[in-house]
């Protein structure tokens, strides 16, 4: 028995079944007070996510107000915010996306224009990437290569631009191209998700909020 | 067990000044130089590696009996994951800036190598009284390293402590430098050799004999 495998182990076994437990508890008792405080961020976020600009000049048009949020849980069970303008005009949403990078999970809010035709913003939840290289993807520099992307075809990484960018290509942070692909396969399977919910219910309900103003563009 | 070794007092103060894990070990060097950017963020990371410390410490000394010797190192790094990811989850509810500011040097402290390091020197041999006192020894000793790093480094860079202004503005022209990386390497490199340079004065022994 002392030599056998358990006999050995038995003490890294009990210690890790006390610890999963007491993790456990500890996630029950926090989870709801850490998950308030990603929500206020998200409201926080919001403006700032789903803002219409001029696709040729990149003059702002219109910005989401926050206060006029409305929740909606997809039929999966994700929450969509469905973002409206101070003038009660329906803009857009923001979903929710979540994967893994190179270190650990990424939680992303994605905005969406009111039809999920463009990718307006991308703001970072939550990230465990490698400090200095992969966390760089929750700067605004790597940020904002994913404003007024059209949702057509998928994002893809590319590590340099040469000539004329492709419509979908994001260029990647230096040193994380990891990272920087894991973002954008987060977004891409997000966002075909959201499309595939919003097709279903606009064909049921035919709800013309859902389709987005001409005066935008 | 022969309770030989250091006593818990002995323990205690070896780990502020003549053990200091970061001036005279140099463990911790990648917290020491990444959030030290500011007194906050300092003081945040050494009361999070203080609570590891203690608890891992505890534990390690509890069962330090039980402990087969290929398998302490497993041990250890199970004891200090689970109280690193409590750290981790109680910041992320209750200083939730705090935590998105240390982002991954939270889960960082797993493997940083003065915890591990007392659970091998100290708390898997001794009582737990006696590693007790290591674990709060070593945490003021590195919190007191912390401090005085991010201290100059916030005052040069910033002008302000903990976020309060200390040099008037136009006054002094905030060097950018020390809160970026370079200024962190800068001011450990300078407080080192102070500390080496005192420490051989006071021994009376060349800076180099010293060490």
């Amino acid at each position: 028995m002392k030599n056998s495998y358990i006999g050995q182990a038995w003490l890294v076994l009990s210690l890790s079944l006390v610890f999963g437990g007491l993790l456990a508890g500890v996630q029950a008792a926090l989870g709801p007070k850490i998950e308030e405080n990603k929500r206020n961020e998200t409201y926080d976020q919001i403006p700032d996510l789903v803002t219409l600009r001029n696709l040729e000049t990149g003059e702002v048009l219109v910005r989401a107000d926050a206060g006029k949020t409305v929740e909606i849980v997809t039929d999966d069970g994700k929450v969509a915010y469905k973002v409206f303008s101070a003038d009660d005009k329906h803009i857009g949403w923001i979903i929710k996306g979540a994967g893994s990078g190179f270190a650990g999970r990424i939680e992303l809010l994605i905005g969406l224009t009111a039809d999920a035709s463009r990718v307006l913003g991308m703001y970072v939840l939550d990230q465990k990437e490698t400090p200095a290289l992969g966390d760089n993807i929750k700067e605004s520099e790597f940020r904002d290569r994913f404003h007024d992307r059209w949702t057509e075809a998928p994002l893809e990484v590319v590590r340099t631009i040469t000539g004329t960018a492709a419509a979908n290509d994001i260029l990647a942070v230096t040193g994380a191209t990891v990272s920087s692909e894991s973002v954008c396969k987060i977004v891409n399977k997000a966002v075909d998700e959201f499309k595939c919910w919003l097709d279903a219910r606009t064909s049921a309900h035919g709800d013309p909020a859902d389709q987005t103003g001409p005066e935008e563009d | 067990m022969p309770n030989d070794g250091p006593t818990p007092l002995e323990r205690f103060i070896n780990g502020i000044l003549p053990e200091n894990p970061v001036y005279r070990q140099l463990l911790g060097m990648c917290p020491t130089l990444a959030v030290t950017g500011n007194m906050k963020a300092a003081m945040t990371m050494s009361a999070a590696v203080a609570f590891v410390l203690v608890c891992a410490n505890l534990i390690t000394s509890l069962i330090r009996n039980l402990l087969r010797p290929h398998l302490r190192i497993l041990v250890f790094t199970l004891t200090i994951a689970a109280f690193v990811t409590i750290v981790d989850r109680v910041l992320a509810a209750y200083a939730y800036q705090m935590s998105k500011e240390l982002g991954p040097y939270v889960p960082l402290i797993i493997v940083n190598c003065i915890i591990i390091c007392r659970c091998e020197v100290c708390a898997s041999k001794q009582p737990p009284l006696t590693a007790l006192s290591d674990a709060v020894g070593q945490s003021l000793g590195f919190a007191l390293a912390l401090a005085s790093i991010a201290t100059i480094r916030e005052v040069l860079g910033a002008g302000t402590w903990f976020g309060l202004p200390v040099l008037a503005e136009g006054w002094w022209p905030a060097w950018g430098i020390m809160v970026l990386p370079p200024g962190a390497f800068i001011t450990l490199g300078a407080l080192l050799g102070v500390v080496n340079r005192v420490s051989s004065l006071r021994s009376g022994k060349p800076a180099a004999a010293a060490n």
